[in-house]
């Protein structure tokens, strides 16, 4: 990478950083994610009754059905909003190839979660002050959290590719990170197992091997496999290589 | 500076340019005429990289297009039809983000902000929000975009559309003044503009170069007809007929 592409993409993450601020949509977000994510960790995953100093339970566990609303709220403005307003053509005749944009807005979005998710450190306090948590499945916890959190993120970059509407970017990005989490849902896995002729248990097992849930559950434990990490890594490039495609397409 | 061949574009079934060629130097402004829809903007979208050509090609400061388009943009400044801006910024900050990504930092960018504010009049928006500007101050905005990097080729889609008159006798000077030293396209319906700006103009329709030569080549080119509108209307085809 040479230095001006490097300062081609800091430009442009600048620009995207700064213009989440600038808007309110950025705060009501954040609150509404820790007011969810408290608000789970203490009512339906009954962190104090629990007895338990853990955060895997009552905390990680309702992540992902956060980040599938909320996510897509963040990244949804990221490319409908350039088709919107026409500055795309601004962007695509400047002298920057269309992967510096795309690599600079996605950091951009995915440092917006990172304050997000840093805000919860309270409940970290807490859970060290009532008792003696073991650190790592926290840290992996957290590192699963996030890792899930840019998935719905590269899902979401790809469908703002494809749209101007945000609302149409919205829709579709929930729908696709719900989709992936559910197939690979145990519950609903084993239902399905249940159902199908056993020569098919495979198949489905490895549908629901494709699914963020699958990788998410092992890590919040506090299993930290390469494996599920380059799952992660490989859904953000597979997103990102279609949010490409999709803006290739619409150049025509 | 801008050489252009054979220069088609196709959408599904439709011809949007066909077989358009043309050359532009240093010192020249280049008018592009046509009716609406005729291909003007597919043009110029293609020229700046933004579309690709079904065929033909395209080179910009002797770079092609096609094979190194980060290279030939450079020296390209484009005004977009519309004049885009990120809403969300003001005046100066969308100047600095321009000026970032034509490589310009620090005192540079600064000294190229400044100059531009200066040659379109915007001195007293700077700090405005874009959201709040009226029509005319967003196109210069989007204006001084284009010049920010004071590059050798200038590509400006309509560029005195939706202003006043006194701001179109500011741009219309502008393009003169600058189109000694870069090479200069724009496009317009509007033909007094042609001939107060252009050193040589093309008219094209229904994605076909249809006359090109100086303004008053043009007017002559029919015979009976003695001014560019008289020209214009002979040669084009309106929407209205079937």
């Amino acid at each position: 990478m040479k230095s001006r592409d490097l300062a081609n993409t800091l430009a442009i993450f600048k620009r995207e950083f700064l213009s989440y601020f600038n808007s309110p949509v950025l705060y009501v977000i954040v609150v509404i994610y820790l007011l969810a994510a408290m608000g789970f960790a203490f009512f339906f995953g009954r962190f104090l009754d629990s007895d338990n100093a853990s955060l895997t339970q009552s905390f990680f566990f309702w992540h992902p059905w956060i980040y599938i609303v909320l996510a897509p709220a963040v990244g949804m403005r990221l490319w409908s909003e350039e088709h919107r307003l026409g500055t795309i053509e601004l962007l695509m005749t400047m002298p920057l190839s269309p992967w510096q944009a795309i690599i600079g807005k996605f950091v951009a979005a995915a440092l917006v979660w990172a304050i997000g998710l840093a805000l919860t450190f309270s409940i970290v306090i807490t859970v060290n002050w009532l008792g003696d948590p073991d650190p790592g499945p926290m840290v992996t916890g957290y590192i699963a959290s996030y890792l899930y959190a840019l998935g719905c993120l590269a899902v979401t970059s790809a469908a703002s590719a494809y749209t101007r509407s945000q609302v149409v970017c919205f829709i579709v990005s929930v729908a696709l990170c719900i989709l992936l989490t559910l197939i690979g849902y145990p519950g609903i896995v084993d239902t399905v197992v249940r159902t199908v002729p056993s020569s098919l248990e495979s198949v489905v097992r490895f549908i629901s091997y494709l699914s963020f849930m699958d990788h998410f559950y092992e890590m919040s434990k506090g299993i930290l496999v390469i494996r599920d990490v380059l799952y992660f890594v490989s859904v953000i490039i597979v997103g990102l290589v279609i949010t490409h495609m999709g803006l290739r397409s619409k150049r025509a | 500076m801008i050489q252009v061949q054979n220069l088609r574009k196709v959408f599904g079934s439709k011809v949007a340019v066909d077989d358009v060629s043309f050359t532009v130097e240093k010192g020249q402004v280049l008018g592009f005429l046509g009716p609406n829809g005729a291909g003007k903007s597919t043009s110029m979208r293609m020229v700046t990289g933004y579309f690709r050509p079904t065929s033909g090609s395209i080179s910009v400061g002797g770079i092609n297009m096609l094979e190194e388009p980060e290279l030939a943009k450079r020296s390209i400044g484009y005004l977009p039809e519309n004049a885009p801006l990120y809403s969300d910024m003001t005046v100066a900050s969308f100047l600095g983000f321009c000026a970032e990504m034509r490589g310009l930092n620090g005192a540079a960018k600064s000294k190229a902000i400044d100059r531009v504010l200066d040659l379109c009049f915007l001195h007293k928006v700077r700090n405005q929000s874009v959201d709040t500007l009226s029509k005319g101050y967003r196109h210069r905005t989007c204006f001084a975009q284009s010049i920010i990097h004071d590059p050798d080729v200038l590509i400006l889609d309509e560029p005195t559309d939706g202003l006043d008159p006194n701001q179109k006798h500011e741009v219309r000077g502008l393009i003169k003044r600058m189109g000694e030293t870069k090479a200069i396209i724009f496009s317009t319906h509007i033909l007094e503009e042609v001939e107060a700006a252009c050193t040589r103009a093309i008219i094209i329709d229904r994605g076909k170069v249809v006359a090109d030569g100086t303004p008053d080549q043009l007017k002559k080119l029919v015979p009976g007809c003695n001014t560019l509108d008289e020209t214009f209307r002979s040669i084009t085809r309106s929407d209205l007929e079937k």
